[in-house]
């Protein structure tokens, strides 16, 4: 199975750091492309989807850069297969359901991936770390363009790339960025932050949970608009957002210094205690005092762990994944103790 | 913050909506979201929701109800339901109809994007400029630099010809 390949894999944009590691965790750049007159997957046959999947996977074959990809078939996977893969950042969580007739092309380091079938006929998406917006969009647009030289998508000299939904016609791009930002939380600053930035016509988000609640302090930043301006434009729009977002992270970083830095050093070393001893902890939990040992690493108040270790830890230690790992299916409570054990373990072996 | 229809949970869905000209704010928690089918079932947005509300909006006179695209079969009041097109046929089927809510969603109805399939891009490169000339234009007549008005107007005019011909 194709799959089992991408259990033990650690992902390109898990491996190095990225600019602004420190805050950005990663980039992503997505964009929507679908076949002249084929309907929309969701309006498609049987017959048209096989179509759609049997025109990719010929251009793919053709491609310099996606010739080497990992071709998967959604109707071989499991629930926790898939689950699986929307943890690793590979999919939506829309994909997959129903997984008839729809495929998953995934390139070397997971750097590229396609959703062939989602909403659109291909969701073609870059993930890299730290912000590399726009090194991200290169990349796809080049792999997008080589599939493009073989097939045609449906385009309007007006309206631009044509899609399922309105709300992605034009670039059919959607930039997007994670950012940890627990300073501005802890802070009480995040609440002005999301309003500031929503103004501005860019969404902002909790990763896992939603609002000022987000677990782990994780936010995701993206675009909304796709029609009237160009790529560039949107991207290096994101990109300014996300430097000043960036820049209130620091200033909070240095204020709560400032004011108690005994309150935040004794929470960062409690959160580090509670991990490298737990036995049974759910994922709710693990986020949150990852995300205060990952501000311990920023702050430089921890020194032995590595940041990009930290980063693989919020992934490998999400429901689906575990179990991929494990090997089996594992209750809630099983899974409590195999993810305390797998923290445990990866603290002591980085922490010596 | 407690969600203002249960008056139990944490509110944790923040929602503007409009209702007759005034903006009224919503802070729910997420099964009641789920209910009021703000939020889907996985607790995003859901998109095709406010597309379809938007979409809703759209004034349509006698019989735009029933145009239909002609690869598809989707009519104008399927999209509407749905907020989703059929194909990639029903945005031409639909122009007209499309563009107040295009509009709507994107503050623009005109695709300027720098990534053009081959065959067009030297024609979409040149209405791309057009477009960009013609918000120059008007700042020049605002700042009442007409002179200058006058001149870029020139530009746009050999170029619309240059794509006629």
């Amino acid at each position: 199975m194709p799959i089992t390949k991408l259990v033990g894999q650690i992902a390109g944009w898990l491996e190095k750091e990225g600019p602004l590691s420190d805050i950005v965790v990663s980039s992503r750049v997505r964009l929507a492309r679908n076949y002249d007159l084929i309907p929309f997957p969701h309006r498609a046959n049987k017959e048209q989807l096989k179509e759609v999947i049997s025109k990719t996977e010929k251009a793919i074959k053709n491609s310099k850069y996606l010739k080497n990809t990992l071709i998967i078939d959604m109707s071989d996977l499991t629930d926790i297969d898939i689950q699986f893969l929307v943890e690793k950042h590979l999919i939506s969580q829309e994909f997959g359901k129903p997984k008839s007739e729809q495929i998953l092309v995934v390139s070397d380091r997971e750097i590229i991936s396609i959703m062939v079938n989602e909403e659109d006929h291909l969701r073609l998406q870059c993930i890299q770390p730290g912000l590399q917006l726009l090194d991200s969009w290169r990349l796809i647009n080049q792999a997008t363009l080589e599939l493009e030289s073989q097939v045609e998508f449906a385009f309007s000299k007006t309206w631009g790339y044509l899609t399922s939904c309105p709300t992605n016609v034009g670039t059919g791009i959607r930039a997007s960025v994670l950012i940890h930002l627990p300073a501005l939380v802890i802070t009480k600053q995040i609440g002005k932050v999301l309003q500031a930035v929503a103004k501005l016509g860019i969404a902002i988000r909790g990763l896992y949970g939603e609002g000022t609640e987000a677990y782990g302090n994780f936010f995701q930043i993206s675009n909304q608009v796709t029609l009237g301006y160009s790529e560039e434009d949107i991207i290096n729009n994101i990109e300014s957002v996300v430097k000043q977002v960036v820049g209130y992270e620091e200033n909070a970083r240095t204020l709560m210094i400032k004011e108690d830095k005994k309150v935040i050093e004794d929470k960062i070393w409690r959160a580090y205690g509670v991990l490298s001893n737990v036995r049974i902890i759910d994922f709710q939990e693990t986020l949150n005092l990852l995300s205060l040992l990952r501000l311990g690493i920023g702050l430089k108040m921890i020194g032995k762990i590595d940041r990009m270790l930290i980063n693989r830890m919020f992934i490998i230690t999400q429901p689906a994944y575990l179990q991929k790992l494990e090997g089996r299916k594992l209750e809630p409570y099983e899974r409590d103790i195999a993810r305390a054990n797998l923290i445990r373990e990866n603290l002591e072996r980085r922490g010596k | 913050m407690l969600c203002q229809i249960c008056n139990e949970q944490q509110a944790t869905v923040h929602y503007t909506e409009i209702i007759s000209n005034k903006a009224v704010e919503l802070h729910l928690c997420e099964d009641c979201a789920k209910k009021k089918e703000i939020i889907d079932q996985s607790g995003n947005f859901s998109m095709a929701d406010l597309v379809k509300g938007l979409a809703g909006f759209v004034e349509t006179e006698d019989g735009e109800e029933n145009l239909k695209c002609d690869n598809c079969g989707l009519l104008f009041s399927d999209f509407r339901k749905t907020g989703r097109f059929g194909c990639s046929r029903c945005y031409k089927a639909f122009q007209t109809e499309l563009e107040p809510l295009i509009k709507r969603i994107h503050g623009s109805t005109k695709h300027v994007g720098s990534v053009v399939p081959l065959k067009h891009s030297k024609e979409v490169q040149t209405l791309s400029k057009i477009e960009k000339l013609k918000i120059e234009m008007e700042k020049a007549v605002q700042q009442e630099a007409f002179e200058m008005a006058a001149e870029i107007r020139d530009q746009i005019k050999k170029l619309e010809k240059g794509i006629k011909q």
